[in-house]
């Protein structure tokens, strides 16, 4: 299969970005997206140019580092996928692909593709965690945990922290993201005892950190590779008004 | 010269650790945060090395290639992790996890480090439980588990085909909750490309900012490295892009000693490799071979005829299969150890059996989906279907899973002793990048229990006996010689990688070098293979040296020097690996060399000449290493030949 690529480079955070052009050939359909920007490059080295930076590592949908915006979506238009997991078999032969970074005021671009997504990071460290020590831990049968909070629990924690969410969102907000650690931990008893706390410490670190705010279009669950529902959404808002409530009861 | 000491604790097995830990020195809670110490990477025994210790009251430094800690390649982990809970009370304890991890391994590891594993075990669950990490449950609220090969129990603890994900998250987000307490500082984008030793002890790392292109110097008390598996020696192989040797593979050349290099795990279940521009291969977990079942046809024509598109596998009748797992090895089955299911799929393709490309075999999930229902099998494995349907097009619930072997883990690594310390005083290994527990094998859901046992509640402990007395040392500045000496150490060869500017790209030798890997030094080894292969790899960096072709400059993110800084140093441990290959005259475990097999085609290991760990030490460029081996004393079992039949 033939392509043409329209991909935005950019030398560094401070400098101009523009499209820039470049056509593939003879590529497999069974090649993925990420391989056909990998033949891309060497043949880019082999003109001895720069080849284009991207995040990436794992390539099997996992890690979360692939970030790239593919014709308009977060990892393209294909369901449940991110991009690494996205084979060419699903474009057109002789299609143009335009693929940008994430865009967003709480991602600065890097260099081309790559972007700076460590405010997610700083937003866990309010509070995404169970305050517990190594080797305090009592036996894990002691507590039991239905099997219906266990697996809702597991379908919030599948996010993978790619930003997706926040790429997708008209308002780059990270509502998406946050609802779904805070809703992995409420739902399970070890994470209820700080559940309201969390809440509010995260929701107003992502409020600093230049994130927008959440006007419920779900574009964040459409484009989410993992699917992870906006029902989270609601149980954070859910414990957010209950933490503020609380919170001004004590005042 | 180096004398290796394994500090193995005197006593009785089932004491060692207890009265280890009872006598080992501490390090005061005033003086804790005094000592800084360094951990480079942040997968499953990075992130929980850097929590605990954290934790503890010491001043942590952790480094890790990508943008953010919860990266590292341990998410990717799919299937499980064991614990001796015996929750299921079917006949599980501590002494048999121990003893299925030591033969599982074929009897070459350290026996008082395998107990310890299996004791700590169920530390392990009781603290991700508590961490919030969501295993499966049953019903009733109890945690659920299910059976992985080489064991007849089952005692494996999952989350979904997630659970490397899962753990890592909850040490992850322990390690937050540490940053967030300014006891870790958190140093993401950052490449380890040489180690600094003073006056014989680690005392620092040279990294690389692959953002900035800058190079730092950061000086630790102690260093532990957390950085993984070589498995990218191979090109093709279901680790992470990044995953390289390069932090273990400098450490080696300050010093530290290598063991066991050729003991490499070829996966059993992987998807087939189909073309030549494929950067990587992709595991189907291992928890499949719970409900699948793996077979070939029985007649060549067959065979031939699915190969040919002119046969559809459900067409081919059951008694035109052959279950070759089941009829080998009645007692275990589709559960059999790695290794033998990987050397079984590769016999039956050689011998012309093979489907697909005739590099794979049929992994049918056909039969448990008619017991339990699609819904079952969709809820256990829905995240796996998914991942294969995506990456061959094809869906498992109605057509079986093709599937072959594929270098997956690396069982070698540093050579460390009882303490998890390498021989270069001061300098720790944890997680695969030591060679410490598997053997020649490692058994499905040991790596995740292993990471996580020497990163919570092995190494927090030991390494404080190294530094009881270390907090007297002060703080040395980077600018010492040493730390400038290996500044430019590494500079210079970067200049001179990219001042080669050669006509090949850095793919190009990969690739090379897997090929020669994968053909020589994979899952049929010989004496005349693994000869041409040490020859080969060194005319081919020799080759590298001279030709490659490294575009872009030092600064600013520069992905081909990443890369070409990896490739450099899988080229040199290529050649030791094949190296270590060509010493071991015997077969055991992953390391399968042709002219030791027993008549059925198994393993032959060589107990009297071949009990020991291989420890190479680095001589110097293009020189000979010295091997020294320690030998492995089983006291406490006795070693049999691994049967499965
Ligand atoms: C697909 C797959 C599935 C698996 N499934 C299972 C399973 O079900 N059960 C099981 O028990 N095991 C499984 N394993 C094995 C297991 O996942 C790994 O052995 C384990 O996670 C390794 O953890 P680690 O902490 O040692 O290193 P890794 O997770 O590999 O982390 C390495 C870290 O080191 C950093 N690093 C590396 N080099 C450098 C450097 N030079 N400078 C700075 N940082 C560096 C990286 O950035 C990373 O943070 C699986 C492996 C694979 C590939
Ligand atoms: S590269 Fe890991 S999710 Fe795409």
């Amino acid at each position: 299969m033939d392509f043409t690529l329209k991909i935005w480079r950019q030398e560094h955070a401070r400098a101009k970005g523009k499209f820039v052009t470049f056509q593939v050939k003879n590529i497999s359909p069974d090649c993925s997206f990420l391989e056909m920007l990998d033949i891309l490059n060497e043949e880019l080295v082999d003109k001895i140019q720069l080849p284009v930076s991207f995040d990436h590592d794992c390539r099997e949908g996992i890690c979360g580092m692939c970030s790239l915006y593919i014709n308009g979506h977060p990892h393209g238009w294909d369901d449940g996928v991110t991009a690494c997991q996205l084979h060419m078999r699903k474009f057109k032969d002789g299609e143009t692909i335009v693929v940008e970074p994430w865009r967003s005021k709480a991602f600065p671009v890097i260099r081309d593709l790559m972007v700076d997504r460590s405010a997610l990071d700083t937003i866990i460290q309010e509070g995404g965690y169970v305050s517990v020590n190594t080797g305090q831990a009592p036996d894990a049968n002691a507590v039991l945990v239905s099997k219906e909070a266990a697996d809702l629990a597991m379908d919030a924690a599948a996010c993978i922290g790619c930003g997706a969410c926040v790429a997708a969102c008209k308002n780059a907000s990270a509502m998406l993201f946050i609802a779904a650690k805070v809703s992995q931990l409420a739902l399970l008893p070890q994470g209820r005892i700080e559940a309201k706390d969390r809440v509010r410490r995260m929701v107003r670190k992502m409020d600093e950190l230049g994130f927008g705010n959440c006007t419920n279009t779900y574009a964040c669950e459409a484009e989410c590779p993992k699917k992870i529902s906006r029902t989270h959404i609601a149980r954070l808002n859910r414990e957010f008004m209950c933490a503020k409530l609380i919170a001004e009861n004590t005042l | 010269m180096i004398q290796l000491n394994s500090k193995v604790p005197a006593g009785p097995l089932e004491k060692k650790w207890s009265q280890y830990k009872s006598n080992q020195k501490l390090v005061n809670p005033a003086n804790k945060a005094k000592v800084d110490i360094i951990v480079v990477g942040t997968g499953l025994g990075g992130s929980s090395a850097a929590a605990a210790l954290g934790e503890m009251g010491f001043n942590v430094k952790v480094f890790c290639i990508q943008d953010s800690p919860r990266r590292a390649h341990s998410i990717a982990a799919q299937g499980g992790i064991n614990a001796a809970k015996n929750y299921p009370n079917d006949g599980d304890s501590i002494y048999r996890l121990f003893n299925d991890t030591l033969k599982g391994g074929d009897y070459r590891s350290r026996e008082a480090n395998v107990y310890r594993l299996a004791e700590v075990s169920n530390a392990i669950i009781d603290h991700c439980v508590a961490q919030g990490v969501p295993f499966a449950r049953e019903y009733g609220g109890l945690l659920e588990n299910r059976s992985f090969g080489g064991a007849q129990v089952s005692r494996t603890f999952f989350a979904r085909g997630q659970t490397g994900q899962q753990l890592l998250l909850g040490a992850y987000s322990s390690l937050s909750r540490q940053v967030k307490k300014g006891t870790v500082k958190m140093y993401p984008r950052r490449e380890m490309l040489d180690l600094v030793v003073v006056e014989g002890r680690a005392r620092g790392i040279i990294t690389r900012n692959v953002i900035t292109g800058e190079l730092e110097r950061h000086f630790g008390h102690a260093v532990v490295l957390a950085t993984g598996g070589y498995g990218n020696a191979y090109f093709l192989s279901t680790m992470a892009m990044s995953a390289n040797v390069s932090a273990a593979w400098q450490a080696f050349r300050r010093g530290a000693c290598f063991a066991n290099p050729a003991f490499v795990q070829i996966h059993p279940t992987c998807i087939p490799v189909h073309g030549d521009y494929q950067s990587k291969l992709t595991l189907m977990s291992e928890s499949l071979r719970n409900d699948g079942r793996i077979w070939v046809p029985k007649n060549k024509d067959d065979a031939e005829k699915v190969r040919m598109g002119q046969l559809h596998p459900n067409e081919i009748k059951e008694e035109d299969r052959d279950y070759y797992l089941e009829r080998r090895y009645p007692a275990f089955g589709n559960l059999v150890p790695r290794d033998i299911a990987s050397r079984a799929a590769k016999e039956r393709c050689d011998a012309g059996f093979g489907v697909g490309t005739g590099q794979a075999v049929y992994l049918d999930l056909a039969d448990s989906i008619k017991r339990l229902g699609l819904n079952v099998i969709m809820e256990r494995y829905g995240n796996l279907f998914q991942m294969y349907e995506k990456i061959t097009g094809h869906d498992p619930a109605h057509t079986p899973m093709m599937i072959y072997p594929a270098i997956h883990y690396t069982m070698g690594g540093l050579w460390v002793d009882y303490e998890l310390m390498t021989s270069i005083p001061g300098l720790f290994a944890i997680g695969e990048a030591n060679f410490s527990d598997h053997g020649a094998n490692r058994l499905g859901a040991s790596a995740l229990m292993q990471g996580l046992a020497d990163g919570y509640f092995v190494l927090p402990y030991t390494i404080q006996n190294y530094l009881a007395d270390q907090f007297k040392v002060k703080r040395m500045p980077t600018d010492l010689p040493a730390f400038a000496d290996a500044e430019k150490n590494v500079r210079t060869r970067l200049e001179t990688l990219i001042g080669i500017n050669g006509k090949r790209s850095v793919d190009t030798f990969h690739k090379n070098l897997g090929h020669i890997m994968w053909e020589y030094v994979g899952m049929g080894r010989t004496e005349a293979g693994l000869k041409e292969a040490v020859s080969k790899i060194a005319a081919l960096r020799k080759e590298f040296w001279k030709d490659v072709r490294v575009t872009g400059s030092l600064e600013g993110v520069n992905n081909e020097l990443e890369k070409a800084t990896r490739v450099a140093d899988f080229l040199e441990i290529g050649e030791l690996i094949a190296r270590d290959a060509l010493n071991r005259n015997e077969s055991c475990g992953g390391h399968f060399r042709e002219e030791y097999q027993t008549p059925e085609g198994e393993c032959l290991r060589n107990d009297k000449d071949s009990t020991y760990t291989a420890a190479w030490q680095f001589t110097g460029d293009d020189k000979e290493p010295i091997l020294h081996k320690e030998p492995l004393n089983y006291e406490f079992v006795e070693v049999k030949q691994r049967d499965y039949k």
